[in-house]
């Protein structure tokens, strides 16, 4: 059940807190020293978890020796998978869930065969932390090596017992591909790769098991992103009951869509403080982050795109490798799934037809990272486009402007052949109109005249255009719990989430705005499954639109019951009642007769004989229903420099420009789409997770995974806009978590072509030294797009 | 290697005597054995800066230290950086100006910036963005956090003025 279209929402001006660009009440423990991440969490008696990794890329267990380690004073014990042979594989999610994908779930230790440098093999649990390090050093692994698969666009090895590492091929497709193909004036194809990068979040993973024995509860502390989802996969995978599982957020330093999923260590330390009936703390180092977490990103696309002679769009086919790396993990095939859906983006494509061979390879497990599927499909589309302008003698702004959707379209419906692929219903937007604002804003046509004279004057400096959907606030339902004490503080419990992106303060902002109450009145609560039953956690940009919607609708249900009661103490009725501050009072005569809220929680308490029969406390607990995606949108405009000599690519500026329907606070949005750009930096010129040929990994420092330092970010200019909120939400509300990423690759892909004066020679990314060095050295030949 | 030593930590001003490995590194002795959490890990191998503390006059990584090599030193670290309620003017303009989003590397980047302005008031930009590439955000992509440096720098440098 849903409601809607809603009215269009008034704009900030209109309003109190909403919308407005308030400090965070995050922000206070943070700057001083008093927040509480995983590796702050102990308990009393606890033990220390360390986990012995494979160190073959492919091999069979021949044996595991643990007699040195567990002979060493001070440790508890040491599991392999013989220690655990009755627990089932980390399991997917369970809207993830899929019969033909489960014989590629990982063990929480390895089965009989290692599949990625760093797959956990053996659990040493000792009294501390060091000593449980010297322990997992003595456990002697005899692996016998098998060939490795390193590329996903190489053939599928065996995964086992005869059964394909390709473990899934997957479609989506309409209109007449065949048809547009032939009718074509021109057809254009590419052979593109994206680079395996991922979050990297500064706090690597961390969990606490705790048995409760006393109350028959198990707890897990340290947990992120999706905390009741979580419960629901490990309840499953340990036989228990909600209601004697819990799950604990804490601070958590940053997400990114690869933290807070199930991992092998969240499992074990839950089954060890059940079995061991001490806690059980476990801290990743930044080696096993950098190859243990999930990868991402890594994929090769065979792209066709089928044009008329004015370059619009008349097809496009795409046959995609995905590189997922050596098991399945919860998200099931997700990524190559949003990757095929949002691949033709905000254009009109008539006929679409993609194919994603999902293949496992000996690397580190690959999911979902910030924009999942979109940052790649946004660099494949982009590539497209720019080829189309460069083959038909085209602006590259024309050819996109002539294929974009329009605003009069909406809501514009696509609908793909195969049963299950849920359509996209493009709820709102004018994509031209945001375009315009962007070139306008970054001064364009000025800025292609000025890079013309530099490059005469001999540098290499060219800009680059991104366009891009987001999708986010995907349903089905949240809800939140809302009460006000005697004292007038209210208390927001949600099944939201928070990674760092300033959920409490957005939440916060909502509560008050709705209810008529200072923001910094509300405490929010957050990722703590014994407070509330259900909740969505914050991921895939689904928390400030989900769980806000849930909030709106509570605080109004918290606004109605105090002006009922106001009305019978004020004598007026509620429609005459206005609540700010916290204090009801006439709308006519603001100093008139007035109440707090604090008052009427204290007079609607239970016992109370002003309720007559009414429910106690000033209080709520409300749902939010929704079938409807909505749809934000993007630009993005860059310019870089290229030193011929060093091959390095400076990012002199960047615009987002970004339509978010309604700002919830635009100061923690623009740092949602400054944090994410930067990011994207990262993915699209530094950031790479590469192998040897024999499956080393050879980025598993901070010195072989180049994040962007601050000398490598430019000054990143923000354009948000609020022409379309969406008619889905009543607030408007389209999610901003993604849209700072997307169209990075894109964008500087582009650029760089036109610094090097080489349209098309950027196909794959991260664009590193050495490749546009590479670049360089074919400039003398005339360059085949 | 397991034997254990005896040394004192001054941390913010308070001794901790505590009994510490030889190869126990610094940050981990700040945080466990003298409670000390705001001090954060983050790579253990001396690159984000996350750990960053002020050992006498100078910004280090306590990751790359033994807890051993600081007997005897002035520590200092976030949870020292406010004088009582009243927060430091990085602390405040952190705050005001978004410069954090999840927190994490928030206490590394300002010791760094705090040293950075206490040994050098007058600091040139150019010098102090430096000083700033040495660490490591992931969320915040640093523009908030350089302008909540040069505000706070700003700040401090008014403040003496009128002294």
């Amino acid at each position: 059940m849903t409601q809607g279209p809603y009215p269009t929402p008034p704009p900030a001006r209109a309003r109190n807190v909403l919308g407005h660009p308030v400090t965070r009440l995050e922000d206070l423990p943070l700057v001083t020293g008093r927040g509480r991440y995983a590796g702050d969490i102990n308990f009393p008696h606890q033990l220390h978890m360390r986990i012995v990794r494979s160190a073959h890329a492919h091999g069979r267990i021949v044996s595991i020796d643990t007699a040195g380690a567990s002979a060493l004073p001070g440790v508890a014990a040491v599991w392999t998978n013989a220690d655990i042979a009755d627990l089932s594989p980390i399991d997917f999610r369970a809207d993830k869930s899929s019969e033909a994908l489960k014989p590629f779930r990982q063990p929480a230790l390895a089965r009989g065969r290692v599949r990625y440098i760093g797959d956990p093999v053996a659990a040493v649990f000792a009294e501390d932390p060091y000593l449980a390090e010297d322990a997992a050093e003595l456990v002697q692994v005899e692996i016998e090596e098998l060939p490795v698969v390193l590329s996903a666009s190489d053939p599928p090895g065996e995964f086992e017992g005869g059964r394909s590492g390709e473990a899934a091929l997957l479609r989506h497709s309409y209109g007449d591909i065949e048809a547009a193909l032939r009718a074509a004036h021109t057809i254009i194809e590419l052979d593109l790769a994206t680079g395996r990068h991922s979050g990297v979040p500064l706090e690597t993973r961390g969990a606490i098991g705790r048995y409760d024995a006393a109350r028959d509860i198990l707890e897990l502390h340290g947990a992120a992103k999706i905390p009741h989802r979580n419960r629901e996969t490990l309840c499953r995978m340990l036989g228990r009951s909600p209601a004697a599982l819990h799950v604990h957020e804490s601070h958590v330093g940053g997400g990114f869509g690869i933290r807070g999923e199930i991992y092998p260590e969240d499992v074990l330390v839950l089954l060890a403080a059940l079995r061991l009936r001490r806690p059980v703390k476990w801290v990743e180092d930044r080696r096993e982050h950098l190859m243990c977490a999930n990868h991402s990103r890594q994929q090769r696309h065979l792209a066709r795109i089928a044009v008329d002679r004015d370059g619009r769009i008349l097809g496009i086919e795409d046959e995609i490798f995905h590189d997922q790396g050596a098991y399945i993990r919860t998200h099931g095939v997700n990524v190559p799934n949003r990757t095929m859906c949002m691949l033709t983006g905000a254009y009109r494509v008539p006929a679409y037809r993609a194919l994603a061979h999902v293949r496992l390879t000996n690397k580190t497990p690959a999911a979902t990272y910030r924009a999942p599927g979109r940052f790649e499909s946004t660099f494949v589309r982009g590539r497209l486009m720019d080829a189309v302008a460069d083959r038909l003698g085209l602006d590259r702004i024309e050819v996109r402007r002539r294929n974009l959707i329009a605003a009069s379209e909406m809501p514009y419906t696509i609908a793909f052949d195969e049963p299950g692929v849920e359509e996209l219903e493009l709820d709102s937007g004018d994509y031209a109109a945001l375009l315009d604002k962007a070139l306008a804003a970054f001064g364009w046509q000025d800025l292609q005249q000025d890079l013309k004279r530099r490059r005469a004057a001999g540098e290499s400096v060219g800009a680059g255009i991104a366009i891009f959907l987001e999708e986010s606030g995907r349903g089905p339902t949240d809800n939140a719990k809302i009460a006000v004490d005697g004292s007038g503080a209210v208390e927001l419990v949600t099944g939201g989430a928070s990674l760092g992106q300033g959920f409490e303060t957005a939440m916060a902002q909502i509560c008050a705005e709705t209810l008529g109450v200072d923001y910094q009145r509300v405490r929010v609560i957050h990722g703590q499954t014994d407070l509330i039953d259900h909740g969505i956690g914050a991921h895939a940009a689904r928390a400030t639109v989900l769980t806000g919607g849930a909030v709106h609708v509570t605080a109004a249900m918290v606004r109605e019951k105090a002006l009922e009661f106001a009305a019978e103490l004020l004598q007026a009725t509620p429609a005459e009642l206005d609540i700010a501050g916290g204090v009801v009072t006439r709308r006519d005569r603001k100093d008139g007769p007035s109440i707090s809220l604090a008052e009427i929680a204290k007079r609607v308490a239970p016992g109370s004989k002003l309720l007559r029969g009414r429910t106690p406390q000033l209080a709520a607990h409300g749902w939010y229903n929704t079938d409807h995606t909505v749809f934000p949108y993007g630009v993005h405009l860059a310019t870089v420099r290229i030193d011929r000599d060093t091959g390095q690519v400076a990012v002199e500026r960047f615009m987002v420009a970004y339509d978010v329907g309604r700002a919830v606070n635009p100061l923690l949005i623009e740092g949602q789409l400054v944090g994410g750009c930067v990011q994207g930096l990262g993915g699209a010129l530094t950031e790479e997770f590469r192998y040897d040929a024999s499956g080393e990994p050879l980025a598993v420092t901070f010195a072989d995974y180049l994040m962007p330092t601050l000398r490598e970010t430019p000054d990143v200019a923000v354009l948000l806009t609020e022409d379309a909120p969406s008619p889905h939400h009543p607030l408007g509300l389209k999610g901003a978590g993604e849209g700072g990423i997307n169209g990075v690759g894109g964008a500087i892909a582009g650029a760089i072509d036109d610094a090097l004066g080489m349209p098309g020679a950027v196909t794959q990314l991260p664009m590193s030294p050495q490749r546009v060095k590479e670049l360089l050295r074919q400039v003398g030949s005339p360059h085949e797009a | 290697m397991n034997e254990k030593i005896d040394i004192t930590l001054t941390i913010n001003g308070r001794d901790y005597p505590i009994r510490v490995e030889a190869r126990k590194t610094l940050v981990d002795a700040i945080r466990d054995d003298c409670g000390q959490t705001g001090t954060h890990i983050g790579c253990e191998h001396g690159i984000c800066g996350t750990c960053t503390i002020i050992l006498d006059d100078d910004a280090v990584r306590a990751c790359l230290m033994f807890a051993v090599q600081a007997h005897g030193r002035k520590i200092r670290t976030v949870e020292g950086l406010a004088s009582g309620d009243a927060l430091h003017p990085l602390q405040r303009a952190f705050i005001t100006h978004h410069g954090l989003q999840c927190g994490f590397c928030t206490p590394g980047f300002l010791m760094l910036a705090a040293n950075a302005l206490e040994q050098n008031p007058d600091i040139e930009d150019d010098e102090l963005l430096d000083i700033l590439s040495s660490n490591l955000c992931r969320c915040t992509g640093y523009q908030n956090i350089i302008k909540a440096v040069r505000a706070a720098a700003i700040e401090m440098r008014e403040a003496r003025a009128a002294e």
